[in-house]
Parts: C-alpha cells; sequence; structure tokens
C-alpha cells in the first residue's frame, strides 16, 4: 500500500498536495470544498493587513493557442478582515482535523503587530505558519512581502519576532526576485523556521494590447508589474528548489512551489527534494477537481516504481547536479533517425542546418525527402530530437562505452602538472587525441 | 415530369443547402494554426497543384497576420476561396499532411485556407499586390473561369492590360456555375472575380466568341490570347427516350441549382443519375436536397471503376443516394415523360495487360426501375467547333495540346490552360494553369 503522506517541517498532511496562499484558499468555503475534493493541506491566502483591490487583476501568457501558459497577477493578500479569516480558519480546521492547515500572514514590520498575529493564528488551531515574504506587488510598496524577502537582514528579524512566539511550524516563503535564493533561505534557518516555500510570484509584465498600447492587466488605463505564475515558471522554481535543497547551511524541509499542474510536475519538485507541493494557478484554470488525478496518477507511479512512501522520493535526482567542470569531456552521443517512424515534416534537418551544427541531410530518394545523419559531424546536442514531433523516432545513441572519463577540472590539474597552459592548440592536441573533431 | 417531388419551406432548402465544412472561429483557427508543424519543404505544399506555401500562410494565422496569410495563398492561387472551399483536400494537401502518418487527424488546411481568404474580403480587400508598369500590351482571355482569372490576374499585375471575354451574365465560369452550392456559393465565386478585377482587368459579360464577337477579331485586338473555355456540352446516352422530358444533363441541372431559387428547380421523386463521377455525385446529392425521394446512381463498371473520389462517395451514401453497380442504362421509358429506365446487367472482362476492364452486358439480365427523372453525367465533351476554327490549334482526345513548358497552343499567340488542355480537372489546377500561361505569355511577348 503506497502511502503519500508527508510531514514538512512537522506540518503533517494525508498527501503532499496543498493550496498555495492564493485566491484558491481564500475563504472557509473554497478550503472546505478542496479538502471534500483531496487537497491535503492549504495555506490560507495571507491574512494581515488591511487592503483593497483593484480590478482587473490577471493577465495571461496564451502560448499557441494554449490558454494560461503562465499567469501573472496584481491581486493583494487577503481582502477580508483578520477576525473574519481567523474565525474560518478555525472553523475549517475543526471539520478537517486531519489535514494540513497553514495560515499565510503579513502584516507591518512590528514586533508586536508579528507577535500578536502570531498568537491569534495558534488560537485558530492551525497546523503551521507561512510568512509571505513573497508578494512582488503592492505590498512590496508598503514595506512587506518581497521588501522583506530580497534582504536577509529583514528576514531573518521577522522570523525570529515570529518563532520566538509561535508554538506551531514556522515556514517562510521567498520570492525569485532576487539575486541569490540561497541567502534569504539561510537568513530563515538562523531565525528558527521550520521549513522553506519557494518560489513566489516572478516580477512580470505580462503583456500589452496592440490595438490599444494598454499594458495588462490594465486598472483604468493604469498598469503595473504583477507576479508571474503557472507553468511557465517551472524551470525557474525547480531550479530555486534545488540550490535551497543542496545548500548544506540551509538544510530545511521545503514546499516547492511554482507552476505545478499535475502528478508528474508534483514529483519533479519531491525529486528535488520537496516535502510537500503547493498549487495554484492549476486550480484558478480548472478547478479543485484537478487533484484527483493528482493523488491518483502519483500512487500508480509509485505503485509501478515499487515505491512505498514518497521519503523513499525525496530528493533522489538532487545527487546528479554537478558543476560543469565535472562532466566528462569524452561522453560522446549521435543522433540517430529511425526511418520506419519519420513522417517527414523535416523539421530536425531546418532546426539542425540554421540552429545547430548542419549534419541532418535532407536528401531525395524516389521522390520522397529523408533526413540523414551525418554521425562524424554529430555533437550530440540533442535539438533534432527535442524539436521530432514523433515519439521515439530520433535517439540519441551513446557511443563511448564509458570507460574513459576525463572532465574540465581534471583536464585543467593535468594541464597544471604539465605544465601546459590553457591554449587553443593545447585544448586541440586533447581533442586530436580523443578523435573530437570540431567544424 | 410525372411525379414531382413536392417542394420545401425555405428553412428547409436553406438548411439542406447549408455548408457541409463551416467557417473556424478565430479561436479555432487560431489553435489549429499552432497545431501545425511548420514542416520543412513540406509534403502539404508540393501536394498543392499551385503548391501554395501552406506552413507560411497557417504560422501566419497563428501569429494573426491575416493579410500576410492571404497574400501568400494569393501568390500561389487567384481562386484562393473556392479552392478552400471545393478543393478535394483529403487527396491533395490535407491527405498529405504529415500527420496522416503520425495517425493524427490532418490539419484542416481547407478550412484555415477560407479563413485567411474570407477575412481578407470581410476586410474590404486591401490592395495587397502592385502592378508592374504598363506594358503597353493586351491579352484577350476567353473565358472567366478559375483559368481564365488567374491567368487575368497575373498578367494584369505583370502591366498588361487585360480583357475577359465572358459569354455568360455571370462571371466566373464554373466556379460560379458547376459546383454544388453546400461547398460554395456564387457569391463566393464573384469575389474573386471582383478582387481580379481590381488589378484592372476587364471582364465583358454576355460576350460570346463566335457569336457577339469573332475569334479573328479578338485576336486582331490582342497581342495575344488566351483560351480558358472549359468543356462543352454534356456527352449523350445514345439510347432511346433521352428526348422525353425529365431528361436533363448534369451540367445545367448544377447551373440551375447554382443560381439558388430551389423552389424552382423541379425534381423528380425518383431520380436516375447515370454515371459515377464527382459530377454525378454532385447530381445525386443535389437531387436528395432539393426533395427528391428516392435518387440513385447507376454506373456500368464497379465501385472500383468509379472516378468519383471516396469522401464524394461516403457523402453520398450519407446522403441515401443507392448505387447500382455493373448496371448500363438501355432505354428511357416514357409517354411524353420519363416513367422509368430499362437496365442491364453488367460484368467486367479483361481487355488485356494494363488495359481498364471492359463492361459486358449480362444476357437477358435486363430489368425496369420506375423513375421520374434522368440526369445524364457521363462526362463532358470539348468545343470542338469553336477550337477547330482557330487556325493552327491542335487537339487531341478532347484536349487542346499546349506546350507544358509555357501553355502555348500550336498557334504562337494563342494560348490555353484549365479543363479545355486536360479534359476536365480540379479548379485548383486550372487556376494554377491560368498563371503558368501568363507568365507563358509574358515571356512570349517580352522576347517579341
Amino acid at each position: 500500500m503506497v502511502d503519500l503522506s508527508v510531514n514538512c517541517g512537522g506540518i503533517k498532511s494525508p498527501n503532499p498536495f496543498w493550496l498555495a496562499s492564493a485566491p484558491p484558499s481564500n475563504s472557509a468555503y473554497q478550503n472546505c470544498k478542496a479538502f471534500e475534493q483531496g487537497w491535503g493541506g492549504t495555506v490560507w491566502k495571507t491574512v494581515g493587513e488591511p487592503v483593497m483591490n483593484v480590478c482587473n487583476r490577471y493577465g495571461s501568457i496564451d502560448f499557441n493557442g494554449q490558454k494560461i501558459a503562465g499567469l501573472n497577477n496584481i491581486e493583494l493578500i487577503s481582502d477580508r478582515p483578520i477576525e473574519v479569516n481567523m474565525k474560518e480558519i478555525a472553523e475549517t480546521k475543526r471539520l478537517w482535523p486531519d489535514r494540513a492547515i497553514v495560515v499565510s500572514l503579513m502584516v507591518e514590520s512590528k514586533k508586536e503587530t508579528w507577535h500578536d498575529i502570531v498568537k491569534r493564528t495558534i488560537d485558530t488551531g492551525a497546523d503551521g505558519i507561512e510568512l509571505n515574504y513573497g508578494c512582488p506587488h503592492g505590498m512590496s510598496e508598503r514595506g512587506m512581502g518581497s521588501a522583506v524577502g530580497q534582504v536577509p537582514e529583514y528576514c531573518k528579524m521577522i522570523t525570529e519576532w515570529v518563532t520566538e512566539v509561535s508554538t506551531i511550524p514556522v515556514l517562510v516563503k521567498l520570492t525569485p526576485n532576487v539575486n541569490d535564493i540561497v541567502l534569504p533561505a539561510r537568513a530563515a534557518k538562523k531565525a528558527n523556521a521550520s521549513g522553506i516555500s519557494l518560489i513566489n510570484t516572478i516580477n512580470s509584465i505580462v503583456g500589452i494590447d496592440l490595438d490599444t498600447f494598454k499594458i495588462m492587466p490594465s486598472v483604468a488605463g493604469k498598469s503595473s508589474h504583477g507576479g508571474f505564475a503557472g507553468p511557465a515558471i517551472k524551470p525557474i522554481a525547480l531550479h530555486m528548489v534545488s540550490q535551497v535543497a543542496t545548500d548544506k547551511e540551509v538544510n530545511l524541509p521545503i514546499s516547492g512551489i511554482g507552476g505545478i499542474s499535475s502528478w508528474r510536475d508534483a514529483l519533479e519538485f519531491i525529486l528535488l527534494g520537496a516535502s510537500s507541493v503547493q498549487v495554484c494557478t492549476a486550480v484558478m484554470h480548472h478547478g479543485f477537481r484537478i487533484v484527483k488525478d493528482m493523488i491518483e496518477g502519483l500512487t500508480f507511479w509509485m505503485e509501478e516504481k515499487g515505491f512505498n512512501s514518497l521519503d523513499e522520493v525525496r530528493g533522489r535526482s538532487l545527487p546528479q547536479l554537478e558543476v560543469f567542470g565535472n562532466f566528462n569531456l569524452l561522453h560522446k552521443t549521435v543522433a540517430r533517425i529511425d526511418q520506419d517512424k519519420c513522417i517527414h515534416c523535416n523539421l530536425c534537418h531546418i532546426a539542425c542546418e540554421d540552429g545547430a551544427h548542419q549534419c541532418i541531410d535532407l536528401i531525395t530518394e524516389n521522390g520522397n525527402t529523408k533526413t540523414v545523419v551525418r554521425e562524424s559531424d554529430c555533437v550530440g546536442c540533442d535539438l533534432c530530437s527535442i524539436v521530432c514531433p514523433v515519439e521515439g523516432c530520433i535517439s540519441m545513441v551513446r557511443l563511448d562505452e564509458g570507460k574513459e572519463e576525463k572532465t574540465w577540472n581534471e583536464l585543467m590539474e593535468e594541464f597544471k602538472k604539465e605544465g601546459k597552459e590553457l591554449s587553443w592548440e593545447n585544448l586541440g592536441e586533447f581533442q586530436k587525441k580523443h578523435g573530437i573533431v570540431i567544424h | 415530369m410525372k411525379n414531382l417531388a413536392p417542394k420545401l419551406s425555405h428553412d428547409q432548402y436553406e438548411k439542406n443547402f447549408e455548408e457541409i465544412h463551416p467557417p473556424l472561429s478565430n479561436n479555432s483557427a487560431v489553435a489549429e494554426a499552432n497545431r501545425c508543424l511548420y514542416c520543412y519543404d513540406s509534403p502539404c505544399t508540393k501536394a498543392c497543384p499551385t503548391h501554395i506555401d501552406i506552413p507560411a500562410f497557417i504560422k501566419k494565422i497563428g501569429t494573426g497576420n491575416l493579410l500576410g496569410s492571404a497574400k501568400t495563398i494569393f501568390e500561389s492561387n487567384w481562386a484562393a476561396l473556392t479552392c478552400a472551399k471545393a478543393c478535394p483536400v483529403q487527396v491533395l494537401c490535407e491527405g498529405a499532411c504529415v500527420f496522416n502518418d503520425k495517425e493524427e487527424p490532418p490539419i484542416q488546411i481547407g478550412r484555415l485556407q477560407r479563413f485567411a481568404i474570407d477575412n481578407y474580403f470581410e476586410k474590404g480587400m486591401p490592395s495587397l499586390f502592385k502592378a508592374e508598369i504598363k506594358k503597353e500590351k493586351s491579352v484577350g482571355i476567353v473565358g472567366s473561369g478559375p483559368a481564365g482569372l488567374a491567368c487575368g490576374a497575373e498578367l494584369a499585375l505583370l502591366g498588361y492590360d487585360v480583357i475577359i471575354y465572358e459569354a455568360n451574365q455571370i462571371p466566373g465560369g464554373l466556379n460560379s456555375w458547376g459546383i454544388a452550392p453546400y461547398k460554395t456559393r456564387q457569391s463566393d465565386s464573384l469575389k474573386e472575380v471582383d478582387l481580379v478585377k481590381s488589378f484592372g482587368v476587364k471582364v465583358q459579360t454576355n460576350m460570346s466568341v463566335g457569336r457577339d464577337i469573332t475569334f479573328h477579331d479578338l485576336k486582331n485586338k490582342h497581342d495575344a490570347v488566351f483560351l480558358g473555355i472549359g468543356l462543352g456540352e454534356s456527352t449523350d446516352l445514345k439510347i432511346s427516350g433521352e428526348d422525353l422530358t425529365g431528361v436533363v444533363n448534369a451540367i445545367d441541372f448544377i447551373e440551375e441549382v447554382k443560381k439558388e431559387k430551389w423552389s424552382s428547380v423541379n425534381i423528380g421523386k425518383r431520380v436516375a443519375v447515370i454515371g459515377a463521377g464527382n459530377t454525378s455525385i454532385d447530381a445525386a446529392t443535389e437531387s436528395i436536397r432539393l426533395g427528391a425521394e428516392e435518387v440513385m446512381i447507376l454506373y456500368r463498371r464497379s465501385e472500383e471503376e468509379m472516378s468519383a473520389y471516396d469522401f464524394e462517395f461516403e457523402l453520398a451514401k450519407k446522403d441515401g443516394v443507392i448505387f447500382h453497380f455493373l448496371t448500363s442504362p438501355k432505354r428511357i421509358i416514357g409517354k411524353t415523360s420519363v416513367e422509368g429506365i430499362e437496365c442491364i446487367k453488367m460484368t467486367l472482362s479483361d481487355a488485356g495487360k494494363g488495359r481498364r476492364k471492359k463492361p459486358v452486358e449480362i444476357p437477358n439480365s435486363n430489368y425496369i426501375i420506375p423513375v421520374d427523372m434522368v440526369i445524364k453525367a457521363i462526362g463532358q465533351g470539348a468545343k470542338t467547333e469553336f477550337l477547330n476554327s482557330i487556325t493552327g490549334l491542335k487537339i487531341e482526345d478532347g484536349k487542346v495540346i499546349i506546350n507544358p513548358e509555357n501553355y502555348q497552343t500550336g498557334n504562337e499567340t494563342v494560348f490555353a490552360g484549365g479543363d479545355c488542355i486536360n479534359g476536365g480537372k480540379e479548379v485548383v489546377n486550372a487556376a494554377y494553369d491560368g498563371k503558368m500561361a501568363a507568365h507563358g505569355i509574358h515571356k512570349y511577348l517580352s522576347g517579341k
């Protein structure tokens, strides 16, 4: 029997799928409905300072006819009073004792104010607190949100105000709008945070209407940057999660966020070290019901791979992360085209010809075109198999036997020992010795 | 006619003749455009007789560059709207789409082309092409069908004065008169005529060469002549009873339907269409749509030899048309109107290596099918009399012989294209011929 339960920094839930602090987790109605559908937890939409929202709030990137490849928003934190939220949180927790209810908080940078709201949150019976240091619009102008997350010192100070009074786990949610995501994470660690949530949304201008010249979203003709989310940001989020997960100083549980729409996306975050994952945009697009496939898909995958718990999966891909200098320069792959599967779209030819290393010839045979790889010239870049629309038609075949290995760092070490400088001539000699031909 | 099918309500006629391929919405067009793989050296382009750069025009739909898309299409094909709606895409571009090999539905190229061209006409035909400086030479074109229009458009843009002579009151040739209304309407064809006129081409309607002007006079007026005259009369069955009321030829019948005055077209309750080509299918499906209760297609060979496209055969079957294969008409029976048709069963016998199997009558297998109307659709002949009057023209198998390099006939100032040189093919072939002939004429006149 597969066990999907997780424990993220002391916050336990029956499965790793949490609602992110966002419009879908705004109210008791929504969170209860989400739990009915199977969500393992929620991060209640940020409670705190008095705010007022505007319309419109969202802008979307539609890619090739697909709606919402990315979603930008300028919505603020909860626009309902703290009392109302706290009451609903307590009620929801009473109804759903087995689900994780984490409350996202954001108040002005005063110790007393933070102490007060933390205590009120604990009183609801919530399972944890998430500190919103990420919101990149509106709140940051008022010295909150990403204005905190971007300065490790502030991050540490405010987190300390929270952890010194909190009796429940405290997650710190980070903004990606920084040079080095590890620094605020380390600050959170120093302030005794229980875990890190990342990433929040990315500063963005989502688009401009070419007929009206209006920047989207447009608030009666005025606009601003917003926070970008959705499938488009997943690679950035995965990278940042991996950075925090591999940092020895941080060493905290992670709640992964950023473009997660399916169990497959969730697994990628988990494989890079996330304990739980948070979802917003996909729910805004399709509703809470998507969690059913997430739970089922993850369960079937675990069964198929023979995993019993997510502990066996978490971080499994992290050991592969290496610096470029430790890659084997003698590893050699070339593209092979399965002519039986080829549909003759010739995209591999034109991609290689114009965008890579000109090693796929387009030849005419019996009146039909045929794409043929000149293996001696193929650099094994993988572009052709990426553009190929047919599954399994182009495969990258390994030619080296894995017996020889020489990394850049090893080579530089060797050069140093032999008193050789790094020059094109010396590099060319190494290439020649190993039959590496560069065109 | 003995038994007329009851007339239908206006709404019912409109419903029966509504488009079988409705337009794409903006959303669906963009989604479909984005599904296109944008193949390089694409098979669809090669399969199109006019070699439209299909991936290019489709990608432009995807980016919202609809005028650019229309321009790409027109650069290859001036009958773009008719072709978008009436081309047998299943055997041309869409049939060549790489998605077929991927076992996925091919890109709906025809409907996407229509989307771009519809938009172009809705926008009021904004100028996309600039004519070259005037050559002070003129070309006369006989016939305003797709071949003539394409030739005229191309020549006008090359700087020639062009007059198209059209015998009919309404121009457009078979694009206006010969395509089933559920594929295209006359108004579609007339848009294409307007486009060609916008380049300065003059279209003189009600001007029959041979009747209103002699070919000799016409030829003297111009530096070169293009013949896009199509085919002539329908072939007769050469059996008794062909003169009875209720016997019509398919071309006349389809023309009548094309006027879109549905209730004024008389249709029998039971209709027999003779022949199994694409014109026969049109006649049969139009009969059904006009309210005929029973429509059958009689063909002396078998399904395998039938020249109608598979998708046309399917359409007819879906409409309820009954196919009688290996069935040949012997005589049409009736006093003054058609009452029945006597048929005989056929069998196919080997006609020798590489030759089409020959239908042979099965003795004593005659039988009578009661029908009220017979539509003859066994082909059309060439306009032999007219063609024979032109000095130097060579005709073989009813086709005007041209030099495929430049579309020049045996008479050096006379060029030809379309059905009159190929015996009856698709609109897209005629559009290609017309365009290529224009370049042949240009080369000829500029070398002069």
